[in-house]
């Protein structure tokens, strides 16, 4: 009861946006999505990029991805490669946080040996993708501040957008355009600026499927680069929540026995 | 009909002055669509193989421009905290730049260290303020040590560093490249003003480009003036007349304003090339004007009124400037057959201008100076005196001159193989333009511009981690690391290496290939982890993984040297790894070739332009002989001006190509008007071949000196260009002419005496 009382709340804010400023509405929005999309606790997918240049050549990567929630904290996630066959095995081990740099441990099983890899950079792409690393580490409302814009309709779905600012001085970025689901509070579609404030992606979620009767997961994630012309679809497959998950599976040295 | 036409352009003076403004103004409405080429890809035709092969590596990896910033401290020492300071904000700042996907400076490095079981990725330098000496230092080291720094952001005294911004034009409009140019030239005031002690020179891809406009204006504004009052000088020392200097100048003005207006309704490009068409057309004009307007002087000397003197002079030279407009226009259209296309817009432009000069002297010209107050002036008969003496002279030593002459021509013609071609596109800029003195210090002081990029294929998906693929990668970088005159190499073997000594906690025992084909994929995947903003590996390796970009720098050495590493390269290739053989491509290799496929394309185009010229010609004159011995005065001018420029200079390339189909459709001009008298003498007053000789010197001699020297000038004042290919191609036209109109007068005559045939 109290749960329908704040969605229904919140559905009423761009009316009663006189009272907040944008900014209080924009954060608003994202304590929503933040709350809906708590609680999972943990998720396996598995997980296909396909890459592709500007003149339609493609590449096809297949990963597995283990994730835990972690309280008043970043997620833990643990990709493992599958294909291409020679990198099969290689596992990256992420322990993200709401600030600073994120912790990042990489294994190689041609030389059987973890390396913790310490690094500020998170506007790198996403092995080899057109995903920035911070595109695709876990969303924390801590990451940004916010300011709420309009509300409109995108493919005949009323959403709400709003503009993000990363607060990290190595984002990539200086600004976010979302186009959030006004039913469900899930992201529809991102703009991403870049550091000269030009449009450089769009990110685009696709066929959101709802598990455990709650959480909702995009099974496509369409990101294209309009200044490079290259782009990345990521396709999910599999996704199992709950599954007992638990801290000791993302240890450094869960990542040898990952395969 | 041709008496008819002429009258009704005397009769209704008004309307055609009033027409031919109207037509003219017309074409002139095209020069809003006038633009300046920015893409130094313009000097290559579509089909270009070297071009084609450029283009295909770009799409296979990445294709973009970059502006360098060079910066040099006075005090020469880059690890400074006050310049580290300034190469940081540089950094910070060049990330605005438009159209930028990423910089790249020693300050922004990413360094990759071992640190106990950890593997640390940072930036070189960081708050570059608050380092100590010490940090300094090991900075230093380390940057003067790392092959993807050395030579290429960091010299290896350390004296002068580069920041490199990669840009990604959108490719859509003409302006982005000096969007580009300005914000870069602004950002380095800004840093300059900042830090008084550093002084930023602007090089790279975005920079050249930017500056083939920007010479274009200059030679605009020095050009122009200075041919203009050329023009008037010649013009009235010339015509001694006021009313004929001022009708000529206003047949130039509307000629030079419908050519360029049509070439902006047929939407050609301005380029450099391109910017001397008023020029040559302005000097051709010139001659069709003086010809008709000296007849119609001397008419009105010896009495004929002013209606008349005009009608003999049209009457007399319609044939003469017809033919020789033709014989122009189709030696400027054999540009067509270049492989640059530039100089075929060169030659569609100024083949136009000359149709519009021929028709605008038939009609306007006449036409105002009906209306014009004509004075008869007492002539000079100095000028035809001398003429007469200089008849004499040859007809007195034909024998004599055929030999020397001839000996002297072949001398000439013999040293033709002393030109070297040489097409470095930084010289095609002289040393008073910016782009080329910033460029000049780069390659000086820090890396090269001219480079050779090969795409070494494995053969199969994800090859390139093949540990015998790597190796063999691995000799060939060692192998041109050993050529001469080679600054650096970018391949991926350096970086495999690189990461297998960090794997290996910095060992440099390590610093080796991997040998197993999934470390090397591991490592890939390592490194692609570790890429920062803008960076990914496509730009090394392509899609598949099956091919890697290999990239060579080599100081500014002449083509000639380039090609021929590039041909030990490939022989290299052959013997020990020819899986992966493949041609280099660049933009310098493009212009490496440029000059040969031009010199090539052009033979042919002038063949084909002598052999039309040669036939009007035999058709004009009705005689299959005069037609033929007209072949020699019009192909010894080429060939001695190509000796000549062997003996002086020996340095040709891309511009002195088009040299001799340009050249050949006016030397032709000299030929007729010499020809043309002589026959009429011959048939028409039956004289013997040396009096027909003394009545064409007596006739045309005063008119073809002097328009010859005001085609000398011409292109003489082009040879002031800034661009140099205008500027030899300019000098080289100039001395063609010179070595034409001694031809016509020493070598044409004893020819027509000895072997012009019999009197009928």
């Amino acid at each position: 009861m109290k749960r329908l009382l704040l969605i229904v709340l919140c559905s009423l804010l761009p009316l009663t946006g006189n009272a907040m400023t944008p900014e209080e509405q924009g954060l608003e929005i994202v304590r929503e999505v933040d709350r809906r999309d708590t609680g999972f606790h943990d998720f396996k997918a598995t997980m296909t990029m396909l890459l592709r240049n500007k003149h339609g050549e493609e590449s096809l990567r297949h990963m597995r991805t283990n994730a835990l929630e972690v309280e008043n904290d970043g997620d833990k996630t643990l990709i493992i490669f599958d294909r291409p066959r020679d990198v099969k095995g290689t596992a990256l081990l992420s322990y993200s946080h709401k600030t600073g740099s994120d912790d990042q441990w990489l294994y190689l099983p041609a030389l059987k040996r973890v390396k913790r890899i310490a690094s500020r950079n998170k506007s790198g792409p996403f092995m080899g993708s057109e995903f920035a690393y911070e595109d695709l580490s876990s969303q924390e409302v801590e990451k940004y501040t916010y300011k709420y814009i309009r509300d409109e309709q995108l493919n005949s779905k009323d959403v709400l957008v709003q503009e993000r600012y990363p607060v990290d001085p190595n984002s990539g970025y200086t600004r976010q355009m979302v186009w959030v689901d006004k039913a469900e509070y899930i992201p529809l579609k991102i703009e991403l600026y870049d550091r000269k404030k030009a449009l450089l992606k769009t990110l685009e979620f696709k066929s959101y499927k709802q598990y455990l009767d709650r959480y909702w997961r995009a099974s496509e994630m369409f990101m294209q680069n309009h200044q490079t012309g290259k782009s990345t679809l990521l396709t999910w497959e599999d996704y199992k929540f709950r599954t007992g998950l638990k801290s000791s599976n993302f240890g450094k040295n869960s990542l040898k026995r990952a395969r | 009909m041709k008496e008819r036409f002429f009258r009704f352009i005397l009769d209704r003076k008004y309307l055609v002055i009033l027409l031919t403004f109207i037509v003219t103004f017309a074409m002139a409405a095209g020069m809003k669509n006038l633009q300046f080429s920015n893409d130094y890809r313009m000097f290559f035709s579509e089909e270009n193989p070297q071009l084609t092969a450029f283009e295909q590596l770009q799409n296979t990896y990445a294709k973009n421009d970059n502006v360098l910033f060079v910066l040099a401290p006075k005090d020469g020492k880059v690890f400074s905290r006050k310049t580290l300071s300034a190469v940081e904000e540089l950094t910070k700042a060049a990330w605005q730049i438009p159209y930028s996907l990423r910089v790249d400076s020693v300050t922004n490095f990413q360094h990759t260290y071992a640190e106990g079981d950890d593997l640390v990725v940072d930036d070189l330098i960081r708050e570059a303020d608050s380092l100590s000496d010490k940090d300094l230092l090991r900075a230093q080291e380390i940057a003067v040590n790392d092959p993807l720094l050395v030579h290429r952001l960091i010299s290896p005294k350390a004296h002068v560093t580069g920041v490199n911004v990669t840009i990604q034009l959108a490719e859509k409009k003409l302006t982005e490249v000096p969007e580009v140019a300005g914000a870069a030239q602004k950002l380095a005031q800004q840093i300059e003003q900042k830090y008084p002690h550093i002084k930023i020179y602007l090089t790279g891809m975005v920079m050249i480009n930017n500056a083939f406009p920007a010479a274009s204006v200059k030679d605009m504004k020095t050009l122009y003036p200075a041919m203009f009052v050329a023009v008037l000088i010649t013009l009235a020392l010339m015509l001694r007349s006021i009313p004929g200097t001022f009708a000529t100048l206003i047949v130039i003005i509307l000629m030079i304003l419908g050519t360029m207006g049509i070439t902006g309704w047929i939407n050609i490009k301005l380029s450099p090339p391109t910017t001397t068409v008023p020029i040559v057309i302005m000097t051709l004009a010139i001659a069709d004007c003086v010809h008709i307007l000296v007849n119609f002087l001397h008419g009105m000397r010896v009495g004929l009124a002013k209606r008349e003197a005009l009608l003999e002079s049209l009457r007399i030279n319609l044939q003469p400037i017809f033919l020789t407009t033709i014989t122009t226009a189709i030696g400027f259209m054999s540009l067509n057959f270049s492989d640059a296309p530039p100089f075929r817009d060169l030659g569609n432009m100024a083949a136009m201008g000359v149709v519009l000069a021929f028709i605008l002297s038939i009609t306007l010209l006449p036409a105002m100076m009906m209306i014009l107050p004509v004075k008869a002036m007492n002539a000079d008969s100095r000028g035809s005196r001398a003429m007469m003496h200089l008849a004499e002279f040859v007809i007195r030593h034909k024998i004599k001159l055929l030999w020397v002459v001839g000996g002297s021509i072949l001398f000439l013609i013999a040293q033709i193989p002393n030109n070297r071609l040489d097409d470095q596109f930084v010289k095609y800029f002289d040393e008073t333009n910016e782009f080329r003195t910033a460029t000049d210090f780069a390659t000086d002081n820090l890396t090269g511009i001219y480079l050779i990029e090969y795409s070494l294929d494995s053969g199969e998906a994800g090859g390139v981690s093949n540990p015998e693929f790597l190796r063999n990668v691995e000799a060939f970088a060692q192998w041109y690391r050993q050529q001469p005159n080679v600054l650096h190499v970018n391949t991926l073997t350096d970086i495999m290496k690189r990461l297998n000594r960090n794997m290996h906690a910095d060992d440099d025992e390590w610093y080796r290939l991997p040998d197993k084909r999934d470390l090397s994929a591991q490592y890939l995947l390592l490194y692609e982890f570790s890429l920062p903003f803008g960076l990914d590996l496509n730009n090394q390796i392509n899609v598949r993984k099956s091919a890697t970009r290999f990239i060579v720098t080599l100081e500014s050495i002449s083509t000639q040297e380039m090609l021929a590493i590039e041909e030990s390269a490939q022989q290299w290739l052959a013997a020990n790894a020819p899986g992966m053989k493949a041609d280099g491509a660049s933009p310098s290799i493009m212009f490496a070739h440029i000059g040969n496929r031009n010199i090539r394309s052009m033979l042919k185009g002038t063949t084909v332009a002598l052999v039309m010229i040669s036939a009007i010609l035999i058709l004009a004159f009705r005689s299959l002989r005069i037609g033929g011995l007209s072949l020699l005065p019009n192909l010894v001018p080429i060939g001695t001006a190509f000796g000549l420029w062997g003996l002086l200079v020996g340095e040709v390339g891309l511009a002195l190509s088009v040299v001799s189909g340009m050249t050949l459709g006016i030397v032709v001009d000299d030929t007729v008007h010499f020809l043309s008298k002589f026959l009429r003498a011959r048939r028409e007053q039956g004289m013997n071949a040396e009096d027909a000789v003394r009545y064409a010197f007596s006739t045309v001699g005063t008119a073809l000196w002097v328009t010859s020297f005001v085609l000398m000038l011409g292109f003489a004042i082009l040879a002031l260009s800034h661009f140099q290919l205008n500027a030899g191609m300019g000098l080289l036209t100039s001395i063609t002419i010179g070595l034409a109109l001694l031809a016509d007068f020493l070598f044409l005559p004893p020819l027509l005496i000895l072997f012009g045939g019999r009197t009928k």
